[in-house]
């Protein structure tokens, strides 16, 4: 069975943007492209503000992704589970849609008996294990971050620990901002294995503004030129949801 | 969307009445027993029997804690979860809020009754834990979040029950929900899709755990960090091969496992007696077999001699015979 792709990008950052458009817009922009924007904010002695909170909250949600934020200890644990939660939330999506299709008047699968929802569930339970997942991994990189780079590190590991458990493939990409030169920049091309990103961290510097929304837009170019890419050669992603449900 | 902590999520009170949408069914709820990443747990009244009711405003969480738990009913004999009473929906305040009732399963974790009750428990709960998570296995699913929390002891008499499912993944599929102290991916140990070795490993940690019951953080991390600590824990000595061997998925059952633990705890009575009686104990216990396979030796050695006379014979006889035609 040939399986379509996710598309999401997770963010990790720990406070607001102050440079460029905004970033909740951008988010939006993503979701429109059928990209999925996850946010975490990741706080260690310092605490995020109102303000920050609430983008980091506008951008997940305009971005059909989900948000949460923690203090670094708890990151690991919290980068998987966001990940996983916002596939289920996709892909539920997705059979949701079909099923208003099947049903019509816009019922969904809460519409449903209970009882007729487990199956429904297993449906979404077995496409998350095998559907294609690529994540782009953006990072900021702004000065404020500098004690959390090692956490962040690790709690990306333990994502590609628990994305490869899955039988489906992955593929993951690692961006941060502000990068050297322009508002974010490119430190891993696509790659199953995220192992190869310990040599990349040490490597980091920290330091200047926090372009978040920039960043986005940019990212979202990454993909659409693998797509067109791809897209040479396979169907679009679409159609097969169509057809496998 | 936001994920908090469900806590003050719901606004449910004591008193409080659950109207089933599909199913009609009327719960009263008493008081909060608990409340996790996917839900807020309430204990309720139905036809004046105590019931747990668990509430999401995730239905597709509640959708998958019930499929497991369906077909933990089909398990044969593993009463590990609890049992699955009822799943509905509530409509209150213009929302829909998914829930599912199950079996109260009342009685303090395995933490706070090990504290209670001695160290001795331990062992005995650690092997009916095993025994039902190997039916579990059989059946084709793996635990996944195996933690003291997760775990309750009824009774009397006292009696090992899971009460949280939610982590609970069929074999080969990516484990759905872990906890890191008891995940072997943190420790380094392994990966996380679910097979058996996961939750034995799981259970080691709970055996570590039962020593060190603030748990501690990774620092070098993997395998000698984990193996200084039980070293250092009297506490733990008599488990000490059992927790390694688990440590690095050598067992393949739990079933394995248990065996192991059973001649361990044996072994470690034997140690604590006088020199003599170590000596003939665990030899008597652990090579129980012996005297029937001596016996067997016996047996055949027999049926050896006895042929061995009749070829003699038979070849002096021959001799006889051949003189005489001669």
């Amino acid at each position: 069975m040939r399986t379509g792709t996710l598309k999401q990008i997770l963010l990790i950052t720990d406070g607001c943007s102050n440079q460029g458009e905004d970033p909740i817009a951008m988010a939006a922009l993503a979701k429109e492209q059928g990209i999925t924007v996850n946010v975490i904010g990741v706080m260690e002695n310092d605490v995020i503000d109102d303000q920050g909170m609430q983008e980091i909250e506008g951008m997940a949600m305009s971005g059909g992704g989900v948000s949460q934020v923690v203090y670094a200890k708890q990151l690991s644990q919290t980068v998987q589970m966001v990940t996983r939660k916002a596939m289920t939330q996709t892909l539920q999506g997705v059979v949701n849609r079909e099923l208003s299709q099947i049903l019509g008047n816009r019922q969904t699968v809460e519409d449903l008996p209970p009882d007729k929802r487990g199956e429904v569930m297993e449906v979404v339970d077995e496409l998350g294990e095998t559907v294609e997942l690529e994540v782009l991994i953006l990072v900021d990189t702004s000065a404020s971050m500098k004690q959390k780079l090692p956490t962040v590190k690790e709690a990306l590991f333990d994502l590609s620990l628990s994305l490869n458990a899955r039988s489906g493939q992955n593929r993951f990409s690692l961006f941060v901002f502000p990068g050297k030169k322009n508002d974010v920049e490119k430190m891993l091309d696509w790659t199953p294995k995220l192992e190869s990103l310990t040599s990349i961290f040490s490597k980091l510097t920290t330091g200047g503004t926090t372009p978040t929304g920039p960043a986005i837009r940019e990212a979202l170019t990454y993909f659409k030129k693998k797509k067109s890419l791809r897209s040479l050669l396979s169907r679009d992603d679409d159609e097969f949801y169509e057809e496998s449900i | 969307m936001m994920m908090n902590s469900m806590k003050s999520q719901f606004n449910v009170n004591r008193g409080t009445v659950i109207d089933g949408k599909w199913h009609q069914n009327r719960y009263l709820i008493e008081k909060e027993l608990g409340y996790g990443a996917n839900g807020v747990v309430y204990l309720a009244k139905f036809r004046n029997q105590h019931v747990a009711l668990k509430m999401s405003d995730n239905g597709i969480s509640v959708t998958s804690e019930v499929n497991v738990l369906k077909s933990f009913s089909k398990v044969q004999g593993s009463p590990l979860g609890p049992s699955l009473l009822d799943v509905d929906d509530w409509k209150t305040q213009g929302k829909v809020i998914s829930f599912y009732v199950m079996e109260y399963i009342q009685g303090p974790d395995l933490l706070s009754f090990i504290k209670q009750k001695g160290d001795s428990w331990t062992a005995v709960l650690i092997l009916q834990l095993l025994s039902d998570l190997d039916k579990l296995h059989k059946a084709g699913w793996v635990f996944g979040d195996l933690k003291p929390e997760n775990l309750i002891v009824t009774g009397p008499p006292p009696k090992i029950r899971c009460i949280d499912v939610g982590g609970t993944t069929i074999q080969g599929r990516a484990i759905k929900e872990f906890t890191e102290f008891y995940d072997r991916g943190y420790w380094g140990l392994g990966s996380r899709k679910a097979d058996p070795t996961y939750d034995l490993f799981a259970v080691a940690m709970i055996l570590i755990n039962c020593a060190y019951p603030s748990r501690f953080n990774k620092d070098a991390g993997g395998l000698e960090q984990l193996k200084e600590r039980v070293k250092q824990s009297k506490q733990l000595q008599p488990y000490e091969s059992v927790i390694l061997h688990a440590l690095q998925g050598k067992y393949h059952s739990a079933l394995e496992m248990r065996q192991s633990l059973i001649e361990n705890m044996q072994g470690s009575t034997g140690q604590q007696q006088t020199r003599m009686q170590k000596h003939t104990k665990p030899a008597q216990q652990a090579h129980a077999t012996a005297p029937l396979k001596q016996q067997k030796k016996k047996k055949k050695g027999g049926v050896a001699e006895t042929l061995m006379l009749i070829l003699l014979i038979s070849c002096l006889y021959f001799f006889y015979i051949y003189g005489q035609v001669i």
